[in-house]
């Protein structure tokens, strides 16, 4: 497929198929690490995940609609705001969901996938009801549409610049929380042992409530992020929900770094192949790696010593 | 669950609005049965004698059955051609309804589930014994009925465009069979852009595929190139990696039948990635008005629409048609080729009846071939033989703000071919 083009064409083309690649990795991080929380430090199966990014889409949906009717001049920014309150508003209902319903079945995990899947089709029955069967189109800042140029030749996507600096920020800040902080660490200590964790005074309960809504409200952010790369519509949150919960158990379910290495694996793969084969050809043969991967190590890349 | 009533007085409000002038103005053409008074028609057409098979088929009323998905993933594209078919049952009844009867709507919701069509479906014939039933939106749903429309003879009118192959004496297809919408818009897009290669881009199922290979055996059968022929799983949301294809391959067209939510990511990222459709010739045979709320006008403006109907045709029959149903349904809402199609079933099956005079299955199917409707927004359509629409084809070009200019339409009606010979 390279003939008649010049080595410098071929480059320029690499160069843009590595920032693809890097791009679909940050998409699946920012995808993951809300349910990588969720599922690896609560043990919870979330099927209603992709529904709290959609909350967070329409959430942006709703804001530059408001923003762009009563303070145009602020609409270049609206973005930052709509991610916070996206954060907010999903992190609210997942705290909501977890008093309502997901405590109570902490210890039985099949029946939590039952119920968050059933959440998951009444909150795509409400976001039909309330904004309508279509899809909404979300208008954004004219700075984010576009491309870099970076040479004559090599072009970089704005928008995908924008989800990386995200992607990278939130994991930051994930890091800082969950190593270095006292609240991080009453999470890793329920974790590890919730009885223990009790023992020594800390509110596992409450720990549990804020651990879940921390998951749902990156989940609203991811949400807000990818309204500049696909749809929003009351289903447009299945889209997300096999690649999320691949990257999370290919990774192992209880390890951030093993989202992201994860991630970066599946990504890279799915990129490359999808540039020298067909895109379903590429699909069926990354899921194939996955699956004699997770065969030969069924813990997933990385795990941690976990006291059962 | 769901009979629903139409009420006329919502879309003309009232007995002195200029619509009904024009609405009735605009009827004139049609056969002036409908203009007589119902009851007079009634005792002119006695039960008996127009419903000799046990239909639901009163002195007074007529039922029919809406069978499309109002809930689930199909709910984004169904919701149009529910619209569009109480639109043409209310003006039909505001006429003075088929035959003297006023048609009673019994709608059913087939929840984007194949099986849940085939299951409603059965009601709709069996229990309701409805005289005609407009509905299915994909092929696969269609597919689901069409054993049970055929086994308890009933008569389906399908809006949509699809990939042919398939003609039944029980459906009468009012969209366009492949060969209908492709072949004229490869012909004008290679004679205006002298376009010499294509790459050619699908969602991964049965339309996109079976449509891109007649295109691909038009394209090579004119001595061009295909540099590329790609499809992604429903619901892909990253195409990055193939448009850095289609940037190495420099085709002169992108050739798309993307569909849902995958769409929106694509032009998305195809505006991202520095691709200006301005320059870049782009057609695409999946995207009209509706799917062009959600990608928004400002992603997609330039690019080239391959249908049969644009909401922005200017021929007297749509600005009617326009109006009354911005009247029924709100300002907002945009009509896409599907929904015209939708429109078009409901008012085929009337003419229909009234030619057969008879709401006999049997006999409405043996009268459908010939079939004019003159009222058509899209304009003049008639019947084939092979029970889908004479129709023309039309490129229309994409503006930002969700409509489309009307740049090409064939001369002629392009006739139906579901079996296209060197093709298949």
């Amino acid at each position: 497929m390279f003939e008649g083009y010049s080595l410098a064409e071929l480059g320029s083309i690499f160069a843009m198929q590595g920032f693809a690649g890097l791009i679909l990795f940050s998409v699946f991080v920012l995808m993951a690490l809300g349910l990588a929380i969720i599922f690896g430090q609560m043990g919870v199966i979330n099927m209603a995940h992709g529904e709290f990014m959609i909350l967070g889409a329409y959430v942006t949906y709703l804001c530059s609609n408001f923003i762009s009717s009563t303070a145009p001049a602020l609409f270049p920014a609206y973005f930052f705001i709509a991610m916070a309150l996206a954060f907010l508003a999903s992190g609210a209902l997942g705290m909501l969901v977890e008093w309502a319903m997901i405590r109570f079945l902490y210890r039985r995990p099949l029946d939590t996938l039952l119920a968050t899947w059933g959440l998951s089709l009444i909150l795509q029955q409400i976001f039909r009801s309330v904004f309508g069967a279509r899809e909404v189109g979300v208008v954004l800042p004219d700075w984010l549409m576009g491309s870099v140029a970076v040479t004559d030749t090599i072009e970089v996507p704005i928008n995908g610049l924008f989800v990386m600096g995200l992607t990278m920020t939130i994991t930051v800040v994930i890091y800082a929380v969950m190593f270095r902080s006292r609240w991080g660490q009453g999470v890793r200590a329920v974790m590890q042992n919730r009885v223990m964790a009790g023992a020594v005074g800390i509110n596992t309960e409450k720990v549990d409530r804020y651990t879940f809504g921390l998951g749902c409200g990156i989940a609203g952010v991811a949400g807000s992020a990818f309204t500049m790369v696909g749809s929003t519509g009351p289903t447009s949150g299945q889209l997300y929900i096999v690649d999320t919960f691949l990257v999370v158990v290919f990774g192992g379910a209880q390890s951030l770094i093993g989202t992201i290495a994860s991630a970066f694996t599946i990504s890279q793969a799915q990129s490359t192949m999808e540039f020298f084969l067909s895109g379903s050809t590429a699909k069926v043969l990354t899921l194939l790696t996955v699956v004699v991967i997770l065969m030969l190590r069924p813990q997933g890349l990385f795990v941690l010593k976990v006291r059962r | 669950m769901s009979s629903d009533k139409i009420n006329a007085d919502k879309l003309t409000g009232g007995a002195h609005s200029p619509l009904r002038r024009k609405l009735l103005l605009g009827m004139a053409a049609l056969p002036a049965i409908g203009l007589l008074p119902r009851g007079a028609l009634a005792q002119a057409l006695p039960t008996d004698a127009v419903n000799t098979t046990k239909l639901a088929v009163t002195d007074s009323t007529v039922k029919v059955g809406i069978l499309h998905s109002t809930t689930g993933t199909m709910a984004i594209s169904e919701t149009g051609s529910v619209q569009a078919e109480k639109l043409a049952i209310a003006q039909i009844n505001e006429m003075g309804g088929v035959l003297g009867r006023k048609i009673e709507v019994i709608q059913e919701d087939g929840a984007s589930d194949w099986p849940t069509f085939a299951e409603k479906a059965r009601k709709l014939l069996v229990e309701d014994k409805v005289a005609a039933v407009f509905g299915c939106w994909t092929s696969a749903s269609r597919k689901a009925v069409l054993p049970v429309f055929e086994q308890y003879n009933g008569m389906l009118y399908y809006p949509t465009f699809y990939e042919g192959l398939e003609q039944s004496k029980n459906v009468i297809y009012t969209g366009q069979e492949a060969t209908q919408q492709i072949l004229a818009g490869l012909d004008w897009v290679t004679k205006e852009k002298g376009a010499k290669t294509f790459f050619l881009i699908g969602s991964d199922y049965i339309w996109p595929r079976t449509s891109n290979k007649i295109a691909r055996k038009h394209i090579e059968m004119h001595g061009q190139k295909v540099v590329g022929e790609e499809y992604f799983p429903l619901g892909h949301t990253q195409f990055n990696s193939v448009i850095n294809k289609i940037k190495l391959t420099k085709p002169d067209v992108i050739y798309a039948s993307v569909v849902g939510g995958s769409n929106v990511a694509f032009y998305k990222q195809l505006k991202a990635a520095g691709i200006d459709l301005n320059k870049q010739t782009l057609m695409t045979i999946s995207v009209t008005e509706d799917e062009m709320l959600g990608i928004g006008g400002e992603n997609i403006a330039g690019a080239y629409a391959c249908m049969k109907y644009f909401q922005s045709l200017k021929n007297p029959n749509n600005e009617k048609f326009v109006a009354a149903f911005k009247k029924m349904w709100g300002g907002e809402s945009v009509i896409g080729d599907v929904t015209q199609a939708g429109y078009l079933g409901p008012w085929l099956w009337k003419l229909t009846a009234e030619k057969a005079k008879s709401f006999d299955i049997d006999k409405i199917a043996a009268a459908s071939a010939g079939i004019e409707f003159t009222g058509a927004p899209e304009g003049y359509v008639r019947v084939h033989e092979n029970h889908h629409l004479w129709s023309k084809t039309r490129v229309g070009r994409a503006r930002t703000d969700g409509q489309f200019d009307v740049v090409f339409e064939t001369a002629d009606l392009i006739e139906p071919n579901p079996f296209p010979k060197g093709y298949q």
